[in-house]
């Protein structure tokens, strides 16, 4: 279930309230985000849709805690994440948020499999319960026979799916897709969505996801509009229930 | 938990150019640091060596050095009569001895050199066992004849064993050529303390120092107290490895100073060259940084790996500036003893000790280098930072 109107009775896993940013530009005052309420229950895949500048890419950094708000709160599991300090909001990310990028962000340094190691290396796994893990995550989405190989070598679609598997590896509370498909063609976009689709489908992750892609959307279960920091109408949509 | 290691190992290999820079001028630096500082080392071993725990040097109360004092022959025979001496079988090992500086045709330079010119007892010899005779004989006493150290025929032109020179208008052979086990005898001319007075028309029964050998290292606290206790003597007396010890003070200390002003100054250059490379590398890996932080690495770790990065081309640098200064070690050059104006031939001595304090220094610029762009990593806006290209 996912609403707008703050009304929401019961506890959703993330909530957030009146929630505001506002940035200082040249002594003006610009408010990207302005009173928006959420509630999102576990298991929904929603897409965020919207113009250029209408606060998509800011909202999803405040519900991950990668940024804070000027006014208004947000509260995940329980946890209201607006009122942590700097430290406990790095470790709630780590257990809480599997991030999903639109350039990918891997490490290019790393092999595929080391770079889905990374959010393991701040669990107290041992070296074989990560590598039990990692290549369980690179199975779901598809590469387990490209686990040495470095994101150089991999397609985007592949580096994109290297990423979801670095999302989803640590089994984080929600996942957070920002574009993920806004750099990769038809093909390999379709492949990332049906991945996201299974996660949501199948796995029953919680899928938060800014796209300007309609065909994108099409995937979420519900599609939110954001225009000049507000949220304006709920879509369901469908393809994916 | 800390990122791991391998990611800042191959970033550095990614971006192998400007490593290379930093860690070169990490490398210069920390070899000037170390060639200086086993250049001091050296010249101070070299002396040290030259006295013996078993030796007492006794020279005139107040006297700096052997080149202001002066011992007479009265005093010798207190000397001779102190307890705590060794005795053999001429009598009590005591070697009355005088130092003059003459100038010699340095080898190669067409230039002049100091060599310090020791008139010496018959029984040097065995008052300074370590000394050993390696080519020719000793000098007979009464005659005109010289023996050198070994790095005294290597460093001037015409005094090699057989040769003839002049000096102190007397024309001298020479006999012998001694070891002395790399000390600072082995940059000096000996000859018979008598036959040196003559010549030069000095007064028979003036010496400028005695040598003594004691009976064992712990003999001498006896020996000093009977000397300077005996109101017919006025001297001090020293250990003979204190006495070179505060010889090699001054010297060493300045080398040590200069070299690490020298040091100072370009490791300021190198530390620059981190910061560069360092600051450069967080540019170019805002995005990537900001992508562990959303992961949630904390700022520690982010500092931490940064550091780590910047003491990867530290230890780097240190390693080949070390490296590359090594075949010095046991190189052998000369300079100006400011404590008896001649000659002094030593060699450059690299020691464990200070190829440490070289890694150590080159770690040092790599944490200067890489604190402040390390806290840059980590302070950056996570959220502005992950847009970047």
């Amino acid at each position: 279930m996912v609403q707008i109107d703050g009304r929401a009775a019961g506890e959703s896993l993330v909530r957030a309230r009146g929630l505001g940013k506002t940035y200082q530009r040249g002594g003006e005052e610009i408010h990207v985000l302005q009173g928006l309420n959420l509630d999102v229950d576990a298991g929904e895949f929603i897409a965020f849709m919207g113009p250029s500048g209408s606060g998509k890419t800011t909202l999803l950094n405040l519900l991950g805690g990668l940024d804070v708000p000027s006014e208004g709160s947000v509260t995940v599991a329980g946890d209201e994440i607006t009122r942590m300090s700097a430290r406990k909001l790095t470790t709630w990310r780590a257990r809480h948020v599997g991030f999903v990028f639109q350039m990918y962000n891997l490490i290019p340094v790393l092999t595929a499999f080391q770079n889905v190691e990374l959010p393991l290396l701040l669990t107290g796994l041992s070296k074989a319960e990560r590598r039990r893990h990692v290549e369980t995550a690179l199975t779901v989405v598809g590469l387990a026979d490209r686990m040495r190989h470095y994101p150089r070598q991999l397609s985007g679609g592949q580096e994109q799916r290297v990423g979801i598997a670095r999302a989803i590896v640590a089994d984080p509370t929600f996942l957070l897709c920002d574009e993920p498909t806004g750099d990769l063609d038809r093909k390999s976009a379709d492949e990332v969505l049906d991945l996201l689709g299974r996660l949501a489908g199948e796995h029953g992750k919680t899928i938060l996801m800014v796209t300007h892609d309609p065909l994108a959307a099409e995937r979420a279960h519900v599609v939110l509009h954001l225009e000049k920091g507000v949220l304006v109408d709920t879509v369901t949509a469908g393809r994916a229930r | 938990m800390a990122v791991p290691l391998i990611y800042n190992v191959r970033s550095l290999r990614a971006r192998w150019a400007s490593t290379v820079v930093a860690v070169l001028g990490i490398a210069g630096t920390v070899g000037v640091f170390v060639a200086m500082l086993s250049l001091a080392r050296g010249f101070e071993a070299t002396l040290i060596a030259s006295g013996s725990p078993r030796n007492a040097i006794v020279r005139r109360a107040g006297a700096t050095s052997e080149m202001d004092s002066s011992v007479v022959l009265d005093q010798i025979r207190v000397i001779e009569d102190a307890p705590g001496i060794e005795r053999g079988a001429g009598g009590a090992l005591v070697s009355p001895e005088v130092v003059v500086v003459a100038a010699f045709p340095l080898k190669g330079r067409g230039t002049e050199g100091n060599a310090q010119v020791r008139g010496v007892s018959p029984k040097a010899l065995a008052v300074r066992p370590t000394v050993k005779i390696v080519a020719g004989r000793f000098f007979q006493p009464g005659l005109t004849e010289l023996v050198v150290g070994r790095n005294v025929a290597g460093a001037y032109d015409g005094i090699d064993l057989g040769k003839t020179l002049r000096f102190g208008g007397a024309t001298w052979v020479v006999v012998g050529v001694f070891d002395s086990g790399g000390t600072a005898f082995d940059s000096e001319i000996w000859c018979d303390t008598t036959v040196l007075n003559q010549v030069f028309q000095r007064p028979q029964a003036l010496f400028q120092s005695a040598t003594a050998r004691l009976s064992s290292p712990e003999a001498l606290n006896g020996f000093k107290d009977a000397l300077t206790s005996d109101p017919r003597v006025t001297v001090q007396v020293d250990r003979e490895v204190d006495y070179y010890a505060k010889q090699s003070r001054q010297l060493t200390t300045l080398i040590t100073v200069l070299g690490t002003i020298i040091a100072v100054v370009m490791g300021i250059g190198a530390v620059f060259g981190a910061l560069n490379t360092m600051y450069s590398a967080v540019a170019e890996r805002s995005r990537e940084i900001a992508t562990l932080r959303a992961l949630g690495f904390g700022s520690g770790s982010i500092v931490l790996s940064f550091v780590a990065e910047s003491l990867c081309i530290a230890l780097v640098g240190g390693v080949l500036g070390c490296v590359v200064v090594l075949p010095l070690n046991g190189l052998t050059t000369g300079t100006i003893n400011w404590q008896t104006f001649s000659h002094l031939a030593f060699a450059f001595q690299i020691t464990p000790l200070l190829l440490t304090w070289g890694i150590a220094f080159a770690l040092l610029m790599g944490l200067v280098g890489g604190v402040p762009p390390a806290v840059r990593a980590a302070r950056a806006r996570i959220a502005a930072a992950l847009r970047e290209l």
